[in-house]
């Protein structure tokens, strides 16, 4: 038999519309029964079936269309992943020259678009309008960047899955809010204006103290048992906030939380003032920008602190305990206080974001603490792709200004009509994103490893050799 | 005849009621190639997990004696400590890499304890003090040599999961020797390789015993590799040890051979009678 008789491949257009053909008969068996029939009431108060036919057509129709262009762009790349897919396209569109600067150009250039930020919120809505702008997108975004850089040493370099990291940014809340609130007014008054800055590495100092404490339970877990424990101790914490009313005023929380001072001077309309003080009108956006500046520059610090760790000797030892902690031992590496030394470290940043929390809400209570924030903080973490500095970021700005900009989706209204409120969709929107993000790419927006020393060239280690540790 | 660098007396590892090894002394001397060899589950393995801290022994003391006449009771160190004070560095029978850090960072992460104490504990590291930069210049001209007696300075900057099996072995060894051992200890060093790597291994071993004074125990079942580079030869049946000496006495002794090959049924009770069953 002459091999040309084999029947010849269905072109991929073909094979597209069988394909997108048996989508749209599922579609029919799925959405038919659900959106084909409405029972309304009619005038006599009588149940009827409202058919709707036309609602179901149009939403097999897209089923039917998505299904054909997604396998015909399947077979035309069949022989890559589907991550791959996703990266290419994006990146592959750029060429190399073009990536090179790109690359390098990213972090200058995100860090003079961080500084300036403010100043042109301020410029393009004017007063009132950039609080909001300031604050919920800004401050707000950059408390959770730092909260992630926080969790990442733990998660990301140790390998430590920590599911209760939101208790050590409670303890940095309630230490700047108890000691600013108590200790301060009974004991030195007059160091009232520098609350904050005598608080703020005092409230780094506990949350160490409480991720020591952590730790050294834990040592010995791994897996889904350290995860259970951490899980438990932030809750722990938060019960005790709840219950311990002497000591933390239970559910009512404490408010009249003194805000930070510009070093010394108070942000208030009074004449020595910060705005009186600078000759400026006052305002109450001047006390949000600062705050802002002051929250750049701890996400700064946790992200130079924690860059820097990662190439000494600690921070090698933390990667090498996520990719294998009985060659550690044998190496002669104290695994005890290695483990330590992350959780450490990992939860003094967090006790700093949680006393700056403390200041900029000016009232806090176990309610901003749950279960939800730790969530929230390493899902930032594991989506930025674990160990990533910059992929934590970007994280952060995908996750928190996505559901904040879900807020302000009152357009969608105009679409749906009126009673249809964006807020409650929120959560749905969020999870299909988390869902779609980790098909496309499963190891977080970069996937890649860069080591810490070099002998001729640093070159990138792809994920499919770094382990996501065992913890 | 040198002295002994690691003593091991009576040394008994019990799992419940399982008797791993049983009463076992031998001694490793200083400058030699000790093979302890044996049939799939004499407890060999398990030796080695006693003397690297990994498991601790049910009885049992296990000594180490430097050169420069210090003395440490292994049993009693936890197993970081072997490695950093005792200077006993081991390798696995399934390679222990850090598959995602590069060859180089491997190396580096091995030379972890001096250079923790190069960077102050890390304070010094992130102030950047520059004692902190030359230590770690050293750090990584102590990896390349080690590289380049392996051969794989090519491949420093690739991931260690990217190795292919030999390399990945040889990697293991270098890895342990930039911890500065006075004893290593490798688990089926020749497991997996083919003959001529086989062969590129004797060589390594060899060099790193002549030029570093290194002692090395090592578990083996390629006898190419034990009968060509070991100086003493200890062998294990059943947690016991049946026979003890130079490659050549060890290779004619009847137990030996009988633990390996088995024996006729007419000679079954008086080997038995000999072995003490």
């Amino acid at each position: 038999m002459p091999l040309d008789t084999a029947p010849a491949a269905p072109s991929p257009v073909a094979r597209a519309m069988k394909d997108a053909l048996f989508a749209a008969i599922i579609a029919v068996g799925v959405f038919g029964p659900l959106l084909a029939f409405k029972t309304t009431q009619d005038m006599q108060n009588r149940l009827i079936v409202e058919p709707r036919w036309d609602l179901l057509a149009v939403v097999v129709l897209l089923v039917w269309a998505g299904r054909f262009l997604l396998s015909l762009w399947r077979s035309r790349v069949q022989p890559e992943t589907t991550a791959a897919i996703g990266s290419h396209l994006l990146w592959g569109l750029v060429p190399p020259t073009v990536r090179v600067v790109i690359r390098n150009g990213l972090p200058p250039a995100a860090l003079v678009a961080l500084f300036v930020y403010p100043m042109m919120i301020l410029s393009l809505t004017g007063g009132s309008g950039a609080l909001k702008w300031i604050d919920n997108f800004g401050i707000q975004i950059l408390i959770y960047v730092m909260l992630a850089w926080g969790l990442n040493i733990v998660v990301g370099l140790a390998g430590l899955l920590d599911l209760g990291y939101v208790a050590f940014y409670a303890v940095g809340a309630y230490a700047y809010a108890l000691i600013a609130t108590k200790v301060i007014p009974a004991t030195f008054p007059g160091l009232g204006v520098w609350a904050f800055w005598i608080c703020l590495p005092i409230a780094g100092i506990l949350a160490a103290f409480w991720g020591v404490l952590l730790g050294f339970p834990v040592l010995r877990l791994r897996g889904d048992y350290l995860a259970i424990v951490t899980l438990a101790f932030g809750e722990i914490i938060r019960l005790v906030l709840i219950n311990w009313t002497a000591f933390s005023n239970g559910y009512e929380g404490i408010s009249t939380i003194p805000r930070p001072s510009f070093f010394g001077v108070p942000f208030n309309a009074s004449d020595s003032g910060f705005a009186a003080r600078f000759g400026f009108e006052f305002s109450p956006v001047h006390r949000t920008i600062f705050l802002y500046y002051v929250i750049v520059c701890l996400a700064l610090l946790t992200a130079w602190v924690s860059n820097r760790l990662r190439k000494l000797p600690v921070g090698r030892a933390w990667e090498a305990l996520r990719e294998d902690e009985i060659a550690c031992r044998s190496l002669g590496i104290n695994t005890v206080n290695t483990k330590l030394t992350a959780f450490a470290i990992g939860a003094m940043f967090g006790g700093f974001a949680g006393s700056f929390f403390a200041a900029r809400q000016g009232f806090i209570s176990p309610e901003s603490f749950t279960f939800m924030e730790s969530a929230v903080i390493l899902a930032i973490v594991v989506l930025g792709g674990m160990g990533s500095l910059i992929g934590t970021a970007i994280a952060a700005v995908a996750m928190i200004g996505g559901t904040e900009l879900l807020r302000e989706l009152d357009w969608l209204k105009a679409i749906f009509g009126n009673d249809f409120d964006p807020a409650q969709y929120r959560m749905l929107i969020f999870g299909l994103a988390m869902v779609a993000i980790m098909v496309w790419k499963p190891r977080g927006f970069v996937s890649t490893r860069m080591p810490t020393a070099f002998l001729k060239s640093r070159r990138a280690v792809s994920s499919d050799h770094v382990k996501e540790g065992h913890g | 005849m040198s002295e002994a660098i690691l003593s091991v007396e009576h040394l008994t590892m019990r799992f419940g009621g399982l008797i791993a090894v049983n009463d076992l002394s031998f001694e490793a001397r200083r400058g030699e190639i000790t093979a302890v060899i044996g049939p799939n589950g004499a407890g060999k393995t398990t030796v080695f997990n006693c003397i690297t801290g990994f498991y601790k022994p049910s009885q049992g003391r296990i000594t180490m004696r430097h050169a420069d006449g210090r003395t440490h009771l292994l049993e009693r160190l936890p197993d970081f400590r072997i490695a950093q004070v005792a200077k006993v560095a081991r390798t696995f029978q399934n390679i222990r890499l850090f598959s995602g850090m590069t060859v180089l960072e491997n190396l580096l992460v091995a030379q972890h304890n001096p250079l923790m104490s190069a960077s102050g504990w890390s304070i010094g590291g992130i102030l950047g003090l520059p004692s902190y930069g030359r230590a770690e210049r050293r750090a990584i001209e102590k990896a390349a040599y080690w590289l380049d007696k392996c051969g794989l300075t090519d491949r420093a900057d690739d991931p260690a999961g990217d190795l292919s099996y030999g390399p990945q072995r040889a990697l293991e060894i270098a890895r342990a020797m930039c911890t500065d051992p006075e004893l290593l200890c490798l688990d089926e060093p020749a497991a997996g390789l083919n003959p001529r790597e086989s062969l590129v291994l004797n060589d390594l071993l060899r060099f790193i015993r002549k030029e570093h004074g290194t002692s090395l125990l090592l578990i083996e079942h390629d006898m190419s590799v034990v009968m060509e580079i070991s100086d003493h030869v200890v062998v294990l049946d059943y947690g016991i040890k049946i026979s003890d000496g130079a490659p050549a006495a060890v290779r004619e002794d009847p137990k030996v051979i009988a633990a390996y090959l088995g024996v006729d049924d007419s000679e079954v009770e008086k080997v038995e009678a000999e072995v003490g069953l």
